[in-house]
């Protein structure tokens, strides 16, 4: 018994240096799976002086095996499927999914077309969606804020401030008991 | 085939993911030690099937989904769809429609060309150029969101005439954000032209002659730094481009600095033709009175200018409520045949420039970029774009003498 609850408490240890070590400067890469560009060039914009958000301690960088947060764009094709696959499973441990843009989350305006899948969940989990066509980069860096502020409750503050400096009101991003939906769930399991 | 050349022999393979156009995409180069003896490259990571998609939505949906065929050319796709309809139709936007379509598509091309000027400073490792033509780049991006209401999409066009007039204030911020942004591409145009370090890059790099830019099919930009007088704005003219013309900026050189200049040049000539529209605007309606909701039996074709070159659109119609077929042929899928031919015979680090140089829009073509490296003994290996740029880069440190950790 001794053993195994010690083995826990390394474990969850281990587990909470990495998310410290994650939270603090989540490395991005970026993928366009179909995109129009419209969503990558805010993508880029948000990275720009006049919003920068490397503020946030975030960074963008081409591997996949440094980086922590995939940032996709644009609905799913059947040729970039695998691609996307294969990049996924090419990033390290804890990692995390955001879609950027209305495409990326349901196949936008491209749905029905032969040749899209659909959103980004079609193929692999997704953590966070950015709605939009594209989205504001205000809109992108509340996303990464959110995600931010939920890997480490401590920087809420810290967060929070960064983003009035940016002109960006922090609550007015909807919390996570305002999208939950009763009516998600109509059969009621869990 | 020769064992000894088959021994020396790579191929880099580059992309579809890399970090720097954003974009998928997959080449193949052949390097015979630094020099590039062949090129291939593999596009279609982006093909939605737009074409097909458009033959079951009807004529107004249709414009919502070409505009996002690619996001940084949006409203000259919507122009050539909506002028090949109005052909179709019959009818012809009014004239302050068509002024302020113009005053729309030269505002796209700004914000083409800046952020262009941008993404190429950044693959030659000039960051710091980067950042500041962003950041102005910001200012049209603030004019065409007061416009219209949006920074990307702005749908401005609907079939017969434009959904926003330009009010008197809308004009002054206009007139306000031109006069910023002339005074920087001035200073950018000094850069580009005069930086010793930015030369070595551009100067002599990529040169294509005048007659295998005709042979090639080279449109746009790409095709007048090389002394092709060709631009559907001028040959052919549409909208309101009879009325407020614009210049002809070509150069005779072919090489990369010719190609960063001619769009620089053309920067400067939208500036004075978005002023010159704004001080002689037509008045009147914005709409036609009626437009049909069944266009008539017929094909049409219509050519535009996009900030990348040629735009061709083709339309049938069988008198239905959507179209027959619709073909789409956009300018990056001209020029991307030049960027094979001009590679062959580089350096592997000049061609991360040479890409760019022709402003290359995946998402128009099909809508991706990849390098691999494969031995012919079986080991493999994916360049990424990122690698290639910082090998560039690189490149023309070790070239130029410098230390790593001085730029560093």
């Amino acid at each position: 018994m001794m053993v195994e609850g010690s083995t826990r408490n390394l474990r969850d240890l281990l587990e909470r240096v990495r998310n410290w070590a994650l939270a603090n400067s989540p490395w991005l890469v970026h993928y366009n799976s179909g995109s129009c560009n419209g969503c990558d060039i805010e993508i880029l914009a948000t990275l720009t002086p006049r919003y920068d958000l490397e503020r946030l301690g975030i960074k963008l960088q081409g591997s996949p095996r440094h980086a922590d947060v995939l940032v996709c764009t644009g609905p799913v094709t059947r040729q970039s499927r695998d691609r996307l696959r294969r990049i996924y499973e090419q990033m390290p441990e804890p990692k995390f999914v955001v879609a950027v843009g209305t495409c990326s989350i349901s196949g936008g305006v491209f749905r029905g077309c032969y040749n899209i899948l659909g959103g980004i969940d079609e193929a692999i989990p997704v953590d966070a969606y950015i709605p939009g066509c594209p989205p504001r980069p205000e809109a992108i860096i509340n996303g990464v804020a959110l995600l931010l502020k939920q890997l480490q409750p401590d920087r809420v503050d810290e967060i929070d401030n960064l983003m009035v400096e940016m002109g960006i009101d922090p609550h007015a991003i909807p919390q996570e008991e305002d999208l939950t939906d009763e009516y998600a769930d109509p059969i009621g399991i869990r | 085939m020769n064992p000894t050349q088959t021994a020396d022999r790579f191929i880099i393979p580059i992309g579809p993911q890399h970090p720097a156009l954003k974009e998928p995409g997959h080449f193949e180069f052949t390097v015979e030690g630094e020099t590039v003896t062949g090129a291939s490259v593999r596009l279609g990571y982006a093909h939605r099937g737009i074409e097909k998609g458009t033959e079951s939505r009807n004529w107004t949906q249709n414009l919502y989904l070409l505009e996002r065929v690619c996001g940084i050319c949006s409203h000259i796709h919507a122009t050539a769809y909506t002028l090949g309809v109005e052909q179709l139709a019959e009818v012809e936007a009014p004239p302050r429609a068509q002024a302020i379509r113009e005053i729309f598509a030269e505002l796209e091309r700004i914000h083409s060309h800046l952020l262009w000027l941008g993404v190429a400073a950044h693959d030659a490792g000039f960051d710091t150029l980067f950042m500041y033509t962003w950041r102005d780049r910001e200012t049209v991006m603030d004019i065409l969101e007061e416009v219209s209401g949006n920074r990307v999409h702005y749908s401005a066009n609907i079939l017969g005439g434009v959904k926003f007039d330009i009010t008197d204030k809308a004009a002054n911020t206009i007139l306000k954000g031109l006069d910023f942004l002339e005074e920087r591409t001035h200073h950018y145009r000094s850069v580009v032209n005069e930086d010793t370090f930015f030369l070595q890059r551009t100067r002599g790099v990529g040169l294509m002659t005048k007659e295998e830019a005709l042979r090639l099919g080279v449109v746009g930009p790409t095709a007048r730094a090389s002394g092709v007088e060709r631009d559907i704005r001028v040959d052919a003219p549409y909208i309101a481009y009879h009325d407020f013309p614009v210049n002809l900026v070509t150069l005779p050189t072919g090489d990369l600095e010719a190609r960063f200049l001619v769009r620089l040049d053309e920067l400067l000539d939208s500036y004075r033709v978005i002023r010159d529209i704004l001080n002689d605007m037509p008045e009147g309606e914005l709409t036609v009175k009626r437009m049909p909701r069944k266009m008539k039996p017929g094909e049409v074709i219509s050519r535009v200018e996009a900030p990348r070159g040629e735009l061709f659109y083709f339309i049938r119609s069988t008198g239905g409520e959507s179209p027959d077929r619709i073909k789409v042929r956009t300018p990056t899928l001209c020029n991307m045949g030049s960027v094979i031919k001009q590679a062959v015979g580089h350096n592997l680090a000049d061609v991360p420039m040479i890409l760019v140089g022709i402003d290359p829009c995946f998402s128009c073509n099909d809508r991706a970029v990849s390098i691999r490296e494969s031995r012919r003994n079986g080991q493999e290996k994916v360049w990424n774009w990122a690698d290639l740029r910082r090998y560039g880069i690189e490149f023309y440190r070790r070239k130029m003498g410098l230390e790593s950790s001085i730029l560093e």
